[in-house]
């Protein structure tokens, strides 16, 4: 019951933040510059008879304030009209980039997680030791290394120089679409994974050496269960919180790496359509990435709910 | 940065600190410095023009006359390099610059001031810290056809309020100490204690982010370069250039190389240089205590 309270509380929150952000993005199109029509025509031949169905079409004749109404409204019953440049539907283009980047940013997130994450532990354990030393000196580089100049050096190593992976493309079916998108997925998983592995060896370090952890060694527990369950998870609430932050890096760094290697993704579609000033197309992207943000705070903060009984009790009672 | 840590387990740290650091902070001044110099000086020190086209010798490798080899319209890579530097570094140099002067004068008024004013920018500061600033400037600068400075400006009015977060908190952690108390008793301004007294005190915060800022500045600029929201098409710029040469990979790899390794080396040095002063500072602060 508690639980409802506080997810609804918080859903309430995210749909108040969507509000606002909408209109922002709505003023898009008014912020573009040309007039509404012109934006919404395109490089469509104009006529009279094909600005007025525009203006009819957006409402432009009546007050902003309802023309708002009609386009919030149509969104969010997923009518997104269609793209001014292309005459596609815009619900179609999205349903036929999204899975792409879905795929790219799940594949980067486990190879950030799969890698940061012991990296940071051991560090944070072996503090001060080479090994430590040497992974400090592998996170500072990839904290760095902007992702898309990354994915060059990548694409050039292991695309063209050893041509172990194909260059560009997203492949068919599940093994051939990771074989496609490992490079990219790399590229993009470098600067979290780094951050990562710098928070849960911070965090490490400190529990590390708490009472309860010594305490632990001293009774002889097995190295295993004192690293697994008491220094890794209680590290591991802030790594939670730098993961749920992590998703916006990856819906920035998507746009880059999906333009170095060609992948015909969400973030692709972002560049197309800004750089043709398809602004219907923009103004959905915007809140669709918008949402995505919004929903990974939401998990991360379940996330602390299910790791932390401390957490749990604050909110839950 | 460097979360900070437990000062007591990092005995070892303390005591091998120029052994942790090594060989690197001397590399990555150097490597800073050259970047500086090429910045000021590039276009001079170029062997060539950078925009001379020879068509007869287009995507050719490295050799004794093209140092770096050339693109596809001949031109030659290593004096593109070269005179790329400015436009590379001179707009993250103007952006951090601005960010850290509006950054210190909110974070003083907020940290310093409290009540109202500080609720009012910290409401503002986290709003605008919420939005992922490169999507921003990628649509609004892509929207508008700004160009390069144009960009820089979004840039600054992005990045600000993390900046103001950071000195702000440096600025509160001072607020505190007797040293204001004591200036406040013997009737010291309000102006004066706050120029003269507390900013000097957060000055390593204040360089520090300077760094941190830069750096951030390059990538977002040079990104939307090599997404054509930059520099014009056909400049020497770095970002530029890793749009335009893609293609040439296999022909001649160094005009793709050659600029994500520089953009790679400057953007490194300054991170490391910054976390170097930053743990330097905190070391500094924590054994004075």
């Amino acid at each position: 019951m508690r639980l409802a309270l506080w997810l609804g509380g918080r859903l309430a929150g995210i749909a108040l933040t969507l509000l606002i952000v909408s209109i922002l993005v709505f003023g898009i199109l008014y912020v573009t510059p040309g007039s509404a029509e012109q934006v919404l025509l395109g490089t469509r031949p104009s006529s009279p008879e094909t600005l007025a169905a525009i203006r009819e079409r957006y409402h432009l004749d009546e007050s902003v304030g309802s023309q708002y109404v009609h386009w919030l409204s149509s969104a969010v019953r997923l009518d997104l009209g269609e793209s001014v440049r292309s005459g596609q539907d815009i619900s179609t283009m999205l349903s036929e980039r999204m899975p792409v980047t879905l795929f790219l940013a799940a594949y980067a997130a486990l190879i950030a997680g799969v890698v940061g994450i012991p990296a940071g532990l051991v560090a944070g354990i072996r503090s001060g030791t080479l090994t430590d030393r040497a992974i400090t000196v592998a996170t500072t580089i990839c904290v760095s290394a902007p992702s898309f100049v990354v994915g060059f050096l990548l694409l050039y190593a292991f695309g063209v120089a050893l041509d172990w992976f194909p260059n560009y493309g997203t492949g068919g079916g599940l093994v051939d679409r990771a074989w496609h998108l490992t490079l990219p997925a790399v590229a993009l998983a470098l600067a979290p994974m780094a951050i990562l592995a710098r928070q849960t060896r911070a965090s490490a370090l400190k529990v590390y050496h708490q009472d309860f952890t010594t305490f632990a060694r001293a009774r002889g527990l097995p190295r295993r269960v004192v690293l697994g369950r008491y220094a890794l998870r209680n590290s591991s609430l802030p790594v939670v919180t730098t993961a749920g932050l992590v998703v916006g890096y990856f819906l920035t760094g998507t746009v880059l790496v999906e333009q170095v290697f060609a992948v015909p993704g969400i973030g692709t579609l972002m560049i197309e359509s800004v750089s043709t000033k398809d602004v219907l197309v923009v103004q959905m992207l915007a809140l669709v990435i918008a949402l995505f943000m919004l929903s990974a705070n939401l998990l991360a903060d379940l996330g602390h709910l299910a790791l932390d009984p401390r957490v749990r009790k604050g909110v839950l009672g | 940065m460097m979360p900070p840590e437990a000062p007591e387990h990092d005995a070892s740290a303390v005591g091998s600190r120029s052994a942790r650091w090594g060989v690197l902070v001397p590399v990555c001044v150097a490597v800073t410095g050259v970047v500086v110099v090429l910045a000021v000086l590039g276009g001079w020190l170029a062997p060539q023009d950078p925009d001379h086209q020879n068509l007869l010798s287009p995507a050719a490798g490295p050799s004794s006359e093209h140092w770096l080899g050339t693109d596809d319209l001949g031109r030659d890579i290593f004096s593109r390099i070269l005179t790329g530097t400015r436009s590379a570094v001179v707009g993250p140099i103007v952006a951090a610059i601005g960010v850290t002067i509006i950054g210190l004068l909110l974070g003083l008024l907020a940290g310093f001031h409290g009540g109202r004013l500080e609720a009012v920018i910290m409401r503002i500061v986290d709003l605008v810290y919420a939005m992922p600033a490169l999507l921003v400037i990628i649509v609004l600068i892509g929207l508008f056809s700004g160009g390069y400075w144009a960009a820089v400006g979004v840039l600054v009015l992005l990045a600000t309020p993390g900046t103001t977060r950071i000195l702000r908190a440096a600025v509160l952690a001072q607020r505190g100490l007797p040293y204001v108390e004591a200036a406040r008793t013997v009737g010291v301004s309000n102006r004066r204690l706050i120029f003269v007294h507390v900013a000097p005190n957060v000055l390593p915060t204040v360089v520090t982010s300077f760094l941190l800022e830069f750096v951030g500045a390059l990538v977002a600029l040079s990104a939307l370069s090599f997404l054509g929201l930059g520099v014009p098409p056909g400049s020497p710029d770095w970002g530029r250039m890793l749009a335009e040469n893609r293609g040439l990979l296999e022909l001649n790899p160094w005009a793709v190389l050659a600029p994500a390794l520089m953009l790679m080396v400057t953007a490194t040095a300054v991170t490391v240089l910054g976390d170097w002063l930053y743990e330097r500072f905190e070391k500094a602060r924590t054994s004075n205590d």
